[in-house]
């Protein structure tokens, strides 16, 4: 939702490092033994870890290290013979945002926080216990958040009182898969709470759907929003993605560019667009190859006791 | 057919939490989709329709839930993923696993006189890549 689209924007400028990091750290000492490493990483389920000396960071030392070490031959040597000692970190009082882009600017999976005045180290941050943190302090649960309690029903006045088009915004991030659909059946219950008919609440999510897959495995991600008028729904997809080359042939049942990765988990099958267009009374596509897409389509409310429509009278 | 024939013709079992269980015992089930292929699922009729699926992953929960199936029903027994029980559940649609294979599944809940779904009147004419 919009609102908790900002907060989020807000919040990643106003929570501090140390809200958010892992405070109980796992380190290792630079005399530990290379030979032990293996078996702390494995325990501990991480893929690498901090070298402390007396409460200082000496430095990191990671499975990389450690695989290097044993193509190296694998002689008994201790962890500071093979550690990385220009080890990059970060403050515990910076703000996350300074996380967020350091982890990305260096395409680090972890950064040490050391304290500003005494230089200990305090803790680890990575880009899980970000999310974490942002979501904690959202104090909602995504998959909750949006229909419950007086949030649903302050949606509900504000159409009531207004007859303007209610507008939905949705995030959705490219190659977060385990979230497809996601929003999509957000989307549906909220239609439905808006008292929008099941027909008409069925074709938006099933687009919403298959435009949300698509954000998600093709490009970086991008934004679905939906506005919801009397009488229509119209749905408006956008992306900075690769663009698509040839739309017509996009359009094509069956014809698909979907990674076999995606395949394998049952989508893919070069039906998402076409399906889009079924569920449409109008669909508008303007795609520039290396700037991005613009997804347009138009669901017209059923009327009522209208029968059902199928697939042969639905057609774009 | 109710739910709980389709249950028991599986011989299945509920996934997921007990409490909306005897609600979901009742759930008229109009008929049967049975796909591993979500992107075929999401352009069939399902509204009041059985999925049958081997695959377990919350993304065919979610499938379900935009597209109103009546029920999910995991086959070869095999279980739902945690994140799709936590999506049926606050959906609210039903899961079943049954031990039987697909095909079984399919022919005993059309011995019993399941319906078909919507047939495909606009089957793919190509299946180029």
């Amino acid at each position: 939702m919009p609102e908790e689209v900002t907060k989020i924007q807000e919040m990643i400028y106003e929570l501090l490092v140390r809200e958010v990091m892992t405070k109980e750290v796992i380190s290792v000492m630079p005399s530990t033994p290379m030979s032990d490493l293996r078996e702390i990483l494995r325990a501990k389920r991480i893929s690498g870890t901090p070298v402390v000396e007396d409460g200082r960071l000496v430095g990191m030392i990671s499975i990389e290290d450690f695989i290097k070490w044993l193509f190296d031959g694998g002689q008994a040597s201790p962890v500071a013979d093979r550690m990385t000692s220009d080890v990059r970190t970060i403050y515990d009082d910076e703000p996350l945002v300074q996380a967020v882009n350091k982890l990305e600017r260096l395409g680090f999976g972890r950064l040490p926080v050391v304290a500003r005045d005494t230089g200990r180290l305090v803790g680890v941050i990575t880009k899980g216990d970000i999310i974490r943190g942002l979501l904690r302090h959202l104090e909602v649960d995504y998959r909750n958040a949006e229909m419950r309690g007086a949030r649903s029903s302050h949606i509900f006045e504000d159409i009531q009182a207004d007859r303007a088009a209610l507008k939905l915004e949705y995030q959705v991030r490219g190659g977060d898969f385990s979230r497809g659909g996601a929003s999509a059946v957000r989307l549906k219950t909220t239609l439905l709470r808006l008292g929008i008919d099941p027909q008409t609440t069925r074709r938006a999510a099933v687009a919403a759907y298959e435009a949300e897959m698509n954000l998600i495995v093709f490009t970086e991600g991008g934004c679905i929003r939906v506005e919801v008028e009397p009488g229509i729904v119209r749905l408006l997809a956008e992306d900075d993605g690769p663009g698509i080359p040839d739309v017509e042939r996009a359009m094509q049942p069956g014809f698909s560019t979907a990674p076999d990765w995606v395949r394998e988990l049952g989508f893919g099958a070069g039906m998402g667009l076409p399906n889009i267009k079924k569920c449409a009374d109008r669909l508008r596509i303007d795609s520039v190859v290396g700037r991005g897409t613009r997804l347009e389509a138009e669901i017209l409310m059923e009327r009522q006791g209208e029968p059902e429509r199928d697939s042969a009278q639905t057609r774009a | 057919m109710k739910l709980e024939e389709v249950r028991r013709t599986l011989d299945a079992e509920w996934s997921g939490r007990r409490a909306s269980r005897a609600d979901s015992m009742g759930t008229e089930v109009l008929s049967c989709h049975a796909s591993d292929l979500m992107s075929d699922v999401l352009t069939s009729r399902g509204a009041g329709s059985l999925l049958l699926t081997g695959l377990t992953n919350a993304q065919v929960v979610r499938v379900a839930v935009v597209s109103d199936f009546a029920a999910v029903c995991f086959v070869r027994g095999k279980k739902p993923q945690s994140e799709a029980v936590q999506v049926a559940e606050e959906s609210q649609i039903p899961l079943l696993v049954t031990p039987m294979s697909m095909y079984e599944s399919c022919g005993r809940l059309y011995t019993k006189g399941l319906p078909v779904g919507d047939r495909a009147k606009e089957a793919p004419s190509c299946q180029k890549k």
